[in-house]
């Protein structure tokens, strides 16, 4: 057993940061050790905030287990609702309808700008700057509406379920999404002149945090955090999943590896989901948003695995089945510990204030590490 | 040089601070464009959208009918075991026996408005209500009973 503070056998001085701190965007615990102000190792610990989903979902069936994946990843809920959802048809083989399929790809962008728009404004809160945080909420205020008009919820949807979505479109939605482009676009150069321009944030950000390629790689990150490091890993490009194959968007690379680097990919993505949203919006095709299901779902005996692209990286839900109607076995591929992990390479070496700017630009959901 | 160097960063790093508290200036200008809502106070004209799942009940008719005819279909959807069937039978004026709810037991404090036990219900018994003001100081007033006293069900709903 290490020592949690005082001071170590190198006499290194070892802090505590966290589980409860508001730089850590919930109940992460870090350990670290200082010579001085200089970072010389960080150690995550874990499982203050483990509610054991994998196990619970062993004891649901498959049309019930995919709400609680909503709790993981909460930023990207669609998404993760999604993966499972998939996962779930792959096993079944079921077709689904078009529309369904547009339907979730505009949720799931409307979900990675929404979960961008937070990370944007707490970024910066982060960094000392308490405004942009408000300005980001006011636009993410306008995507939660739009779900809560749909979906009948903000935050927690389960609105993906196997074959479909659960309720069709309302009719509102595409008036309220381009009104939401719309204003959207209006603002979005506020971002720049708020926060990317100013030169105090852009010290603060260069050249900290440097995740070289290689590093990135063995460390199993994805999302942003590996596509700023020149990591081309894009799920929607390289593994397509309902109609992204036919879409037209770009795979957002940065090579900095710097914390820069990492903001201008979340950025950058955000524009890339517009594009797909706009193109997605006027072409929602007619037809059922649900293919037909049984009402008992049984898996044949067998394993799946579908791999989606959060807003955070590569979620992976692996289902093992035994031909029951509940999972024999369920493991979930979360982006966010892998890229947790980067985290002391990152920081070994540079001062504590750094450690808090590093650690935002990962966009960590403490949630979706521990699960 | 370092000097010269040093006063031109902090120059700069001013000059861009004031250009973001412009933009903090004209919202402070600009009172339409804020959109924050008063929320106790605005409670009598807060519109929440028909689909906002808030909390599941039964809707009675007029005459005290309800449409659930106690399959427990809701019951086996629930992945939190949220809602009790408690059935029991009614003897039909004809003499026989006919199943019907007794009580339909909802345990809010355990609900995650997930949706799925209205997906479920075959005779569309139960629906979402709009309310979210759902604080009390014990918990067992969470614990409702959907069915209203004495209900009935509703004629040729099976």
């Amino acid at each position: 057993m290490q020592e949690t503070i005082g001071h170590s056998a190198t006499g290194d001085l070892v802090i505590n940061v966290g589980p409860q701190h508001p730089a850590t965007h919930g109940v992460l615990h870090l350990v670290i050790h200082l010579q001085g102000e200089t970072i010389t190792k960080v150690e995550p610990h874990l499982g203050y905030i483990h509610r054991s989903i994998e196990k619970m979902c062993e004891s649901l069936t498959y049309r019930q287990f995919i709400y609680v994946t909503s709790r993981m990843d909460y930023l990207s809920a669609h998404i993760n609702n999604l993966a499972c959802a998939l996962c779930v048809e792959k096993g079944l083989g079921v077709e689904i309808p078009e529309r369904a399929q547009v339907i979730r790809v505009l949720m799931s962008e409307l979900t990675r700008i929404a979960s961008h728009e937070l990370w944007w404004g707490a970024m910066a809160m982060d960094l000392g700057a308490f405004t942009p945080f408000f300005h980001a909420f006011r636009e993410r205020e306008s995507i939660n509406d739009i779900m809560e008009e749909t979906c009948g919820a903000r935050l927690t949807m389960n609105y993906m379920v196997p074959g479909g979505v659960m309720m069709d479109l309302h009719p509102n939605f595409q008036k309220r999404v381009k009104d939401f482009l719309q204003l959207y676009k209006s603002k979005i150069d506020e971002y720049d002149e708020m926060v990317t321009g100013n030169i105090i944030f852009q010290n603060r950000m260069k050249g900290v945090g440097y995740l070289s390629k290689e590093d990135a790689i063995s460390f199993g990150c994805s999302g942003p955090t590996a596509r700023a490091s020149g990591v081309s890993c894009d799920v929607r490009k390289w593994y397509p999943y309902e109609i992204y194959s036919k879409l037209d968007f770009e795979e957002v690379i940065e090579t900095g590896g710097d914390s820069l680097a990492r903001y201008m990919v979340r950025i950058r993505e955000m524009k890339e989901s517009i594009r797909i949203v706009e193109q997605l919006i006027d072409a929602i095709p007619e037809g059922p948003f649900q293919a037909k299901t049984k009402a008992v779902l049984k898996l044949p005996k067998g394993e799946f695995y579908q791999q989606v692209e959060t807003a955070r990286g590569e979620l992976g839900v692996y289902i093992v089945s035994e031909g029951g109607t509940t999972p024999y076995r369920i493991k979930f591929r979360s982006p966010g510990f892998s890229n947790l992990s980067a985290l002391e390479t990152m920081v070994k070496g540079s001062k504590i204030g750094d450690l808090v700017a590093a650690m935002g630009t990962l966009d960590l959901v403490i949630p979706d590490i521990d699960r | 040089m370092f000097l010269i160097n040093y006063i031109k960063e902090v120059a700069a790093a001013i000059g861009s601070l004031l250009k973001g508290m412009r933009r903090t200036g004209y919202y402070f200008t600009h009172h339409k464009e804020i959109i924050t809502q008063q929320y106790p106070d605005n409670r009598d004209h807060l519109n929440l959208p028909e689909r906002f799942k808030g909390e599941v009940v039964m809707p009675h008719n007029e005459a005290n009918e309800h449409r659930c005819t106690g399959c427990t279909a809701c019951e086996l959807a629930c992945p939190n075991g949220t809602i009790k069937v408690i059935t029991k039978f009614d003897i039909t004026p004809e003499g026989k026996k006919k199943k019907a709810i007794d009580k339909l037991v909802y345990h809010l404090e355990l609900c995650t408005l997930c949706n799925l036990c209205i997906e479920a219900c075959p005779s569309d018994a139960i629906k979402m209500a709009q309310t979210f003001e759902h604080s009390v100081f014990d918990r067992s007033q969470l614990t409702k009973i959907l069915n209203n006293p004495d209900s009935k069900i509703m004629d040729g709903v099976e």
